[in-house]
């Protein structure tokens, strides 16, 4: 691919693979969840590393498809990379990520857990684990509905 | 890395995983289901890793598939603890717990660059391991009643847990001792069992029959 091709600079790529939607949370976007580590160009190639939420995730191989897709219609040729060290921590959540996930009902991780949809902190853990490696079950005993929260690993 | 360890602990996560995932709709509760499927993921996702990288060790161009599904029974390696029945879901929280404590210590002593990852993981699961056994043990004279009778009938598989890895067992006798002590079971005196891999000829033809049947086949 020549540079005339390349329709973004090195900025224009960096947001648009942090804007990659996660599979299994679409309101949440990869750069939301802090899988992201590092996007670096060198001429027409973009190096793109990620860190998976769990080794056993079943998101990381669709993630590295959607970012190597993103990375072409950006005009660059993608090189995806997976580390594992340091591991990812609910802590890299972005700020937004864990409104995003508040306003889609899914408590986001931290001190408290907080029913998303009527606020109250009388909850109630049914389940540490939940539909998808990343989340655990609860309901809240104010509003009576059940709710997921984001685990803080 | 070396090679023959690298194999040995995916073949404890692999043979781990697959006995969780035949207990998913036998769990007492739902959540229960899904926590099992949970641990199971988990573990298959740290053997697919696990068999990555002895792939690129051994150097023979071997994939992660090779090592799961085109191996026979004697060429596993598994701690035979992982490989035995589900038979209630006292024995599968039991050989969960027994196994979490020495994974997590054995995680915890690697140096690998997945183990940072796999001891977030393992953490998570022996709490739930934990928080189980001792509600079993300290529960209804039942659930105390077989969470001790699976507790005598694993543990003489605990021995060749720590084949290779002696150095970890001062540790995990302590924390097992304390887990035991808090679910009122009481520490079995049996002596170890013959490790023999009875079970994995049956495991392996159900995880592998797919694979054999439809060689090379993709999505």
């Amino acid at each position: 691919m020549n540079a005339s091709e390349t329709i973004h600079d090195a900025a224009g790529l960096r947001r648009a693979v942090h804007e990659v939607p996660d599979p299994e949370l679409p309101h949440v976007t990869i750069g939301d969840l802090g899988i992201v580590r590092s996007v670096t160009v060198d001429g027409g190639t973009a190096t793109i590393v990620l860190t998976p939420t769990y080794t056993g995730c079943p998101a990381t191989e669709q993630i590295a498809d959607d970012v190597t897709a993103a990375v072409r219609s950006a005009g660059y040729t993608p090189e995806i990379r997976t580390v594992l060290t340091p591991a990812w921590s609910s802590d890299w959540i972005t700020p937004r990520g864990r409104k995003r996930l508040a306003v889609a009902g899914i408590a986001p991780p931290g001190q408290f857990v907080a029913c998303p949809r009527c606020g109250s902190q009388l909850v109630r853990s049914v389940s540490e684990f939940g539909s998808t490696a990343c989340k655990s079950m609860y309901t809240c005993q104010s509003c009576r509905e059940p709710f997921e929260r984001f685990k803080p690993i | 890395m070396e090679l023959s360890r690298l194999l040995r602990h995916g073949d404890r996560a692999l043979i781990l995983a697959q006995r969780l995932l035949e207990q998913i709709t036998h769990a007492p509760e739902i959540e229960e289901d899904m926590a099992l499927a949970n641990l199971a993921l988990d573990l298959l996702g740290q053997a697919r890793v696990l068999y990555t990288l002895a792939g690129e060790v051994e150097g023979g161009g071997h994939d992660e598939d090779h090592f799961a599904y085109w191996r026979d029974a004697a060429e596993f390696t598994n701690p035979v603890l992982v490989e035995q029945p589900n038979t209630d879901f006292a024995h599968v929280i039991v050989r969960q717990y027994l196994h979490d404590e020495f994974a997590l210590a054995f995680w915890q002593a690697a140096g690998w660059d997945v183990a940072a990852k796999a001891v977030k993981e393992t953490t998570y699961h022996r709490r739930h391991s934990r928080a189980w056994l001792v509600r079993l043990g300290d529960g209804t004279p039942e659930s105390h009643r077989r969470a001790q009778a699976a507790l005598d009938t694993l543990w003489p598989y605990v021995d060749e847990l720590f084949a290779g890895a002696d150095q970890l067992r001062p540790a995990w006798d302590v924390a097992v001792a304390a887990t035991l002590a808090e679910a009122t079971l009481a520490v079995p005196q049996m002596l170890p069992a013959e490790p023999i891999h009875e079970h994995l000829e049956s495991i392996l033809a159900e995880l592998q029959v797919t694979a054999r049947a439809h060689p090379g086949a993709t999505w």
